[in-house]
Order: C-alpha cells, then structure tokens, then sequence
C-alpha cells in the first residue's frame, strides 16, 4: 500500500475545518472500546474496523480522525493501518465479497468461480460496480473449507458454490 | 468416544446462555475456585493436556511458567485466530458454544491469576465476533464475569479483540503485538510471554480447544482425564477436514486416531470414487503425506516419527486428479502473502519461491526450477525470526520429496495438457 492511498501528505495545515463525518456514535464507541485497555493504543485496530465499517473503506481523515482521538501520531495509526488486509483504502461496494481462493477452496473450483463471477459482474479484483452494488476482492482462508468453495458477502458465509448458485446468492443483495 | 468439546454443538441454541446451562456450563466454575490456584495449575500439568494451537506445548507449564511470576497484573489471552489453512475447528466452539471458551477462561484466570482477559479473534470470522459479545454480555449479567464471580471474591473480566486479516497474528508475539495496537510482527523471545507478554506483564495465550478443555479437566479430575486419546498427548481433539472427501467437516475423535479413520470412517472417504493422492495432516505448513502414511496416528509423536506434524489437526485432503505443484503454488502464494516482512529469510524467501512457483506454472519452467526450490529452502531453513518461513517451506519440500514426477512433468518442456487450469492460479 503506497502513502499516496492515505491522502496527500504535507497539505494538513492548510486544510480547512469541515464537518467532521466521523459520528458521534463512533466517537463514543471508539472512547468505549478504550476503557477495555490498560493503553489507550490498543483500541486502534478495533477502532479502524468501526470505521472502515461506517465508511466501506479507510482514508487519510480517519487516520487523522483516529490519530486524535487515541492521542498518537497519524504516523503510528497509518503504520498499523497499512499492515492488515482486510483494512482497505479504496471505496468499496455497498456489498463486499471476498471469495476464498486458499487450498481447499481452491481444490474445489475457487479459481472458476472467480472467473466465472469476474464476467458476471463486469469487474475485476477491487473494482466497484457501475451500479454501486458490489466490489469483490480474494481473501485468504476464511475457515469455511467444510463448504469449499467458500465467500463471505459482508458479514455472512455462502458455501458449496457453483457459478450457477452463486448467481442466485448475489440476487439476494441489493 | 462420548462428545466433551462438542457436547453442546448439536443442542439447538448452546450460544444462549440459558440453554448452556441447563446442558452444563458453567458447572465447574464453583469447583475450581474452591481449588487453590497452584492446585489447578497442578492439575492441568498432571492432565496431560497439550496446546491445541499447533505447537504443542503443555498447558500446565505455560501456566505454571507465568503464575510463578511475581506480580498482581497479568494477562490470559485467547488465541482466536485460526488462520491456517484448511483449519476451521474452533469456529465450531466459537459460533455455537462460545459458554465452554468463555468457562474455561474464566478457570484458566484463577488458575494464573489474571483478571484480565481478551479474545483475539481473525476478522474473517464476523459470525462469530457477535456471538462472543452476547456471550460476554449474557456471562456478566449472570455474575459469570465480572469483579465478584459467584460471590467467591475472584474477579475476571473478559472482552473481545477482533484483528484485521494477517495470519502471522496467531504467532503468540506477533498477536501480542497486534493486541496493542501494533503491526503484526513477532517479538524476540526471551523474553516469553509468560514473564512478559501483553503490555510488558506475564501473560498466557491458549488456543481455543485447549481452553475449552479446561472445564472437563476440573470436571474428570486429571487422572480420568489423562485416560482419554494418546498417553503421550491425551484428551479430545478435534479435527477439520475438507478438501477432496464426501464429508468434509469438524470431528471431535481420541488423539491418536489413525488418519485412514478420519479419512474414510469419519470423513465419509474420497469423493466421485477417486483414490487419495496426498493428505495435509495439520494444516498448510505441516508436510504432505501419501497414501503409505494412512495407518499413522493422529497425534504429536506419531505424525513427527512420519515426518509430519499434527499442526492444527486441518486434514486437507487431495484426490489422484491433483497436480502437487498447483497445490504447492497455491500454498506458497498464501505464504508470501501473509509474511509480514520482519526477516529477510522468509520475506525474501517466500517471494523467490513464489516466482519458481510462477516460472513453472506459466510453462516456462526449467529442469533445473525443482532444485532451485529446494536451495531457496535452505536459504529460509532454520534462519527465519519466527515459524513461518520454516513453515513455509514444508509443502515445497514434501511435495518435491514424494511426487517429484508432478514436477518433472512441468519442467521437462512437453507439459501436462493442464496449463489453463494450472495459471489461473498465478494470482
């Protein structure tokens, strides 16, 4: 991940206050998730999945955003930030699915399902559809290899995939 | 075998703490704490118990090892991460009896006398991040957790930490690291965690099963414990096999069950009738083994003395129609990804394997590409900051050490006729 996905560094001083789109729901939730620490630090990583959560993705405002509220430095929030995979810093879909291309995923035909969902949606691995509606991108073991091929939509688990059943899986997201 | 860890997984609702109950959680929480917290470390050592994680560690000298240190803050953490793969067995316990993890926790913290637990749990199980906290939450409302459990005095809070898609956090450091806030790379060990671990304070980390064996240990005692599975590893494991069988799935067996068992018996044997090729016994970076190893049991020596590991009991299973250098390629791709670019060795390593991998699967490969693989290998053996490199190696070199034909057969310029299938996997 290169810096230039966290925003445009060096212009932090001349940027004008704006509304903060950061609720205040998530300023307490952040403040709650604190208390369970005996470091205030230790509350990153949850806190960047809160609002990675509310926004679809992380930017350069919730680095700064997190950075104040924790009271460390941007530098330390990007630096754990940009280690994990499953934090992300391109806008998403209103649904994500991550499709497990792993071993046993892979045995039973990960590859072709991904090819085979490539073309059904018209996009490749971190585009956003034209409509919004999905983005797709490869994940690592996700421990469903009981129903290989496997894919998280969001929160929610879909085994035993064929290119056909698939089709009928995304049907249920709009 | 009559069920302990998956005692409760067919009750309807076990996640509810009500009916958890009534099915026996939380019963031996008044009994361990009228044993003194040196007694029950003794008796988790008499047990027999080794960690379920991977590596095998007993359960009672970790503990031992940390309650010894002195100091009134110390930490238990829940290693939740299972990220190896093909393991999904303590998804099981964590989705639909989250009450045997959270009792175990709460002995496990007067057995070491830490009044602070977490739950670091992968991100890629949302599921199960839900079911936790309304277990936590149900847990407290009973005065299961809390300052002043039963009334006894003993206090232990518990929250959940999810993590954000990094396999090397299930490394005890690395989670550590990551638990405060930090990239996800390994400490250098000593010191241990157990003298100094989450937030420089003694600290145990246990994997999901070996907690959750912890309340049928108090329940047995250690003597009628340590009959169960093998002597030299007792107890209950759970398997998870997926891959080329009829039923893949989680197994609760007797450590020591042969692999041909748990194949065949349990498993439900290998799909569309095919024969079986190669088995994965652990997990993704514990050494293949063939069809000549299915009369091995399934535990820590035996599958040692057979030149593999019993890892995290992840049986991954190929049928004869699998071509080991895809499998491998698919392996080391996952490794290179998930090294965390702390040591040269394996993050140099990994990715030079991963381009052989590359070479080889674009049909460009050369005869010389299958020692080349294994002098990379050497390279990463033995020198790398943490097991993942030295993981990492192990499907390259039992994948060439048993079905080098695979190999030979991509590198000798006339190919196999399966090429397409093969560079879909060249991600």
């Amino acid at each position: 991940m290169s810096a230039q996905h966290a925003g445009r560094a060096g212009q932090t001083a001349e940027r004008p206050e704006r509304k903060s789109v950061f609720s205040n729901d998530l300023v307490e939730r952040i403040e709650k998730a604190t208390l369970r620490y005996p470091d205030r630090k230790a509350a990153l990583i949850p806190a960047l999945n809160m609002i990675q959560r509310e926004l679809g993705y992380l930017n350069r405002d919730a680095v700064r955003f997190v950075a104040k509220q924790l009271s460390i430095p941007e530098s330390e929030v990007y630096g754990t930030a940009s280690f994990y995979s499953l934090l992300g810093w391109q806008p998403t879909g209103r649904h994500v699915i991550h499709v497990c291309h792993n071993l046993s995923c892979s045995l039973l035909g990960a590859e072709s399902l991904i090819e085979h969902l490539e073309k059904k949606l018209g996009v490749g691995e971190g585009e956003v559809t034209p409509d919004g509606r999905f983005s797709y991108a490869r994940i690592e073991c996700i421990g469903r290899c009981d129903g290989a091929p496997a894919i998280l939509i969001d929160d929610d688990y879909h085994g035993n995939l064929t290119p056909e059943s698939i089709e009928q899986v995304l049907e249920q997201y709009t | 075998m009559e069920k302990m860890l998956f005692k409760r997984i067919d009750v309807p609702n076990a996640a509810d703490i009500t009916v958890a109950e009534k099915h026996g959680a939380y019963s031996q929480v008044g009994k361990a704490f009228g044993i003194k917290p040196e007694d029950l470390v003794n008796e988790v050592k008499r047990s027999g118990l080794r960690g379920r994680g991977g590596a095998g560690f007993p359960a009672g000298l970790k503990w031992e090892l940390c309650a010894r240190v002195p100091g009134d803050v110390k930490y238990l953490l829940c290693n939740a991460d299972e990220g190896e793969p093909g393991t999904f067995k303590d998804r099981f316990i964590l989705e639909q009896d989250p009450h045997l993890l959270i009792e175990g926790m709460i002995i496990a913290g007067h057995a070491i006398g830490a009044q602070q637990g977490y739950i670091y749990l992968r991100a890629e199980y949302p599921k199960a991040a839900g079911i936790l906290e309304k277990a936590i939450e149900q847990a407290y409302a009973k005065g299961f957790l809390g300052k002043n459990i039963l009334g006894k005095g003993v206090k232990f809070d518990l929250s959940v930490h999810g993590g954000a898609g990094a396999y090397i956090c299930g490394e005890e450091t690395a989670l550590i690291e990551s638990l405060e806030g930090k990239r996800g790379q390994p400490r250098s060990r000593p010191p241990f965690p157990a003298s100094s671990g989450a937030w420089r304070k003694p600290t145990v980390i246990n994997n999901v099963e070996t907690l959750a064996n912890i309340p049928f240990i108090v329940a047995l005692g250690a003597e009628t414990y340590a009959k169960i599975g093998e002597e030299s590893a007792p107890g209950p494991k759970l398997f998870a096999v997926s891959g080329a069988v009829n039923n893949p799935g989680g197994f609760e067996l007797p450590m020591g069950t042969t692999l041909r068992e748990i194949i065949y018996t349990h498993a439900g044997g290998i799909k569309d009738g095919k024969q079986l090729k190669a088995v994965i016994p652990g997990g993704a970076s514990t050494p293949m083994l063939t069809a000549d190893h299915l009369d091995v049991k399934a535990d820590f020596n035996s599958l040692m003395a057979a030149g593999s590991m019993l890892g995290s009991g992840a049986v991954i299973v190929m049928d004869d129609t699998a071509c080991m250098v895809n499998v491998t390629a698919v392996l080391i791709r996952f490794f290179e990804h998930e090294s965390c670019g702390k040591c040269t060795p394996c993050r140099e390593g990994t990715g030079w394997l991963y381009k052989v991998y590359r070479r080889i699967l674009s049909g460009e490969g050369k005869p010389d590409d299958v020692d080349l693989l294994l002098s990379i290998c050497e390279s990463i053996r033995g020198k790398c900051f943490c097991p993942l490199g030295e993981g990492a190696i192990q499907p390259v070199l039992s994948s060439i050490a048993h079905f080098r034909s695979d190999y030979e057969q991509c590198v000798n310029g006339r190919g196999c006729g399966r090429e397409e299938q093969c560079r879909k996997v060249l991600h």
